[in-house]
């Protein structure tokens, strides 16, 4: 039992929104799909939920045609980015709408809508209209209108972009109790955020320019993704990414940076490379002169765009430090992190999975 | 400088209010003046300055000889209006809904020039339009008749529904529309389930156009009827004679402009904003 999506191809004003996309969306899963803004993340969602229409290309649903049901008639939820709720209606309403549009009686409605809204900690704002709730509980309403539904297929379009930082924390780890209850549903989750993704588990699934460019297990997707493109969208700051060659046992970076050998690199044959090293896998403790470009704090951690003898890059330092643009650091790279890309872009070798960090 | 910057302002504010408010001041104390009264020169306070009369009033509903009997033009006047402001609403809601929400193209034409073509009825002069009316009311057998008024002034409010209703709909999200039909509804349950409930602001903006616009009209009431029907501007202006009744002219103004007036302080709780608050952010 399963959504099934193949070679669907969304093309607007000659721009390809979806690009020969092929996936299969089991029940009771959790899929986060991770992409840049325009990877084709949002279409996707509203294609699956019938409010554009491919081209060419299947879906179907439990192995009946999907993409001539209309919209109104899929078994779909979804909650946008925006929060869009009813105005004109209580928060209670608001929840109980696409029940009473499905025919249910207005008691059993209101029932399950109330115990929907207390699920995602809405009581005693049941009677309260969304313009008088606060971005996060106007978002929760969306929410609970999304889940009362019990749709098949439940959409989540980057739900907590819009939100302030406490409340995406907040709501992001409520999801994993939210989603517990979806246990029939296909759900189907999109963001930008690597993190965010790597969080809520389960399947990721990688867009870029309206294509799939990389499908697994989250974990395994962040420890060996299979292409460039698809290392600086799983990681965030990206990936940095050097050219080089492999000779005589050494690693040969621009700027006359030679690095010796990792094993997990040494099957290589000699010749060109390309090198990608997560900003988190550089420190400032080296002998490769930088310069420093930018300097940002983002939590605890500093976040240095650095421009050296190697090229541009970035390095990520654990604790709020304080550099002035213009100034010189020296930076080292660790090898044992290395990771090894063809001059096309394609995954040759990956370093070990970093059990520490990820147990 | 704050103190001569607020006395000016204020200024401003009493003149504007006053050349605003002044001729209804005048119209009401010359309503309840005598021919004598109003010829003795100005005067505002009644009882002081001039002795009060309800003979302008009086001349209002007086049938034969002197005066004019306003009821029935003023009943018709409300039947044309109420029904083709009604009308032109429900029709132009629907037309600038589609307007919005879905796109036409006949040949060059695109939403956007269709939107300017219903307006663009209203740039020309009402006399361009006068004789076709005319020969097509006569062609109808509808001349002289309210439902002949009520064909014209359709196609003369319709525009101006259309065009506040597509303005509207267009600051409505269309992610609402497009929500509701996640949530069961087809594209007709979404307009009138979600959208509809939502757009009364600009329903009653709309709806009050409409009213104003059709209540006021003169010229077409004028050219369009004779003797059978008689619609309320024109029967006002068959009072004057050789000698202006100002006292019953402005009777009849304040007549007039009061339903406007009514209707305007029951649409105004309609036309504060914020009505979408809540829909997206």
């Amino acid at each position: 039992m399963a959504l099934v999506l193949q070679n669907i191809d969304l093309r607007e004003d000659g721009i390809a929104h979806l690009d020969n996309v092929s996936l299969e969306f089991k029940r009771g899963r959790l899929y986060t799909i991770l992409g840049r803004t325009l990877a084709g993340k949002t279409t996707l969602l509203r294609t699956i939920a019938g409010l554009q229409h491919p081209q060419r290309g299947s879906m179907e649903l439990h192995g009946q045609d999907y993409l001539d049901i209309p919209v109104w008639k899929r078994s779909t939820a979804m909650v946008y980015q925006q929060f869009i709720n009813y105005p004109h209606l209580s928060a209670l309403a608001n929840v109980m709408f696409p029940l009473k549009r499905a025919g249910m009686s207005r008691d059993k409605a209101r029932r399950r809508a109330r115990a929907v809204l207390a699920g995602v900690g809405l009581s005693g704002f049941e009677n309260r209209r969304p313009g008088a709730l606060s971005g996060g509980q106007q978002q929760r309403v969306a929410l609970a209108r999304a889940l009362v539904k019990r749709a098949d297929i439940l959409l989540l379009d980057e739900p907590l972009v819009n939100l302030d930082y406490k409340l995406r924390e907040q709501l992001r780890e409520d999801f994993q109790n939210i989603f517990k209850g979806q246990d029939d549903a296909i759900v189907i989750y999109t963001t930008t955020e690597p993190a965010e993704a790597i969080q809520l588990g389960h399947e990721i699934i990688v867009m870029d320019e309206g294509r799939v460019i990389q499908q697994g297990n989250s974990l395994d997707v962040f420890n060996a993704p299979t292409t460039i493109r698809c290392a600086e969208v799983i990681n965030d700051p990206p990936m940095n990414i050097f050219s080089g060659t492999i000779d005589k046992g050494h690693i040969n970076l621009q700027g006359d940076v030679r690095l010796p050998l990792p094993s997990h690199l040494d099957q290589l044959s000699e010749g060109p490379y390309r090198f990608g090293l997560r900003a988190a896998d550089l420190s400032i403790n080296g002998e490769i002169e930088s310069e420093v470009e930018l300097s940002e704090i983002s939590g605890s951690q500093t976040i240095l765009h650095l421009r050296g003898g190697i090229g541009s890059f970035i390095l990520y330092e654990e604790g709020v430090y304080q550099y002035a643009i213009g100034s010189t650091v020296n930076v080292s790279l660790n090898p044992d992190r290395i990771y090894g890309f063809s001059v096309q872009g394609d995954l040759v070798a990956a370093p070990a999975p970093m059990s520490k960090q990820w147990r | 400088m704050k103190t001569i910057y607020l006395a000016l302002k204020y200024l401003a504010i009493l003149l504007w209010t006053s050349f605003v408010a002044l001729p209804f001041l005048w119209a009401l104390t010359t309503s309840f003046k005598t021919a004598n009264g109003v010829t003795g020169g100005a005067t505002y306070i009644p009882w002081l300055q001039y002795k009060p009369s309800l003979e302008g009033w009086k001349v209002l509903v007086r049938t034969g000889g002197q005066g004019i009997d306003i009821v029935g033009p003023y009943i018709s006047s409300a039947i044309v209006t109420l029904s083709a402001s009604f009308l032109s609403l429900a029709l132009g809601t629907l037309a600038a809904y589609g307007l919005s929400r879905f796109s036409y193209r006949l040949g060059f034409l695109k939403n956007s020039d269709i939107t300017f073509f219903f307006i663009s009825q209203r740039i020309m002069p009402p006399i361009v339009l006068a004789i076709p009316f005319f020969l097509m009311l006569q062609f109808l057998g509808l001349l002289d008749t309210i439902p002949g008024l009520i064909l014209v002034y359709i196609a003369l409010l319709l525009p101006i529904a259309t065009w506040v209703m597509v303005d509207f709909f267009n600051n409505i999200p269309r992610q609402v529309d497009e929500m509701a039909m996640i949530d069961g509804c087809n594209p007709i349950g979404a307009f009138v389930r979600v959208i509809l409930p939502n757009s009364l602001p600009g329903i009653a903006v709309a709806g009050l156009f409409c009213i104003i616009f059709g209540w006021n009209d003169f010229f077409f009431a004028f050219t369009l009827t004779f003797t059978k029907t008689q619609l309320l501007p024109v029967a006002v202006v068959a009072l004057n004679s050789s000698v202006t009744p100002w006292w019953s002219l402005s009777a009849s103004a304040l007549v007039s402009v009061a339903p406007l007036v009514i209707i305007a302080f029951f649409v105004e709780r309609f036309l504060s904003s914020g009505k979408m608050a809540g829909a997206i952010r």
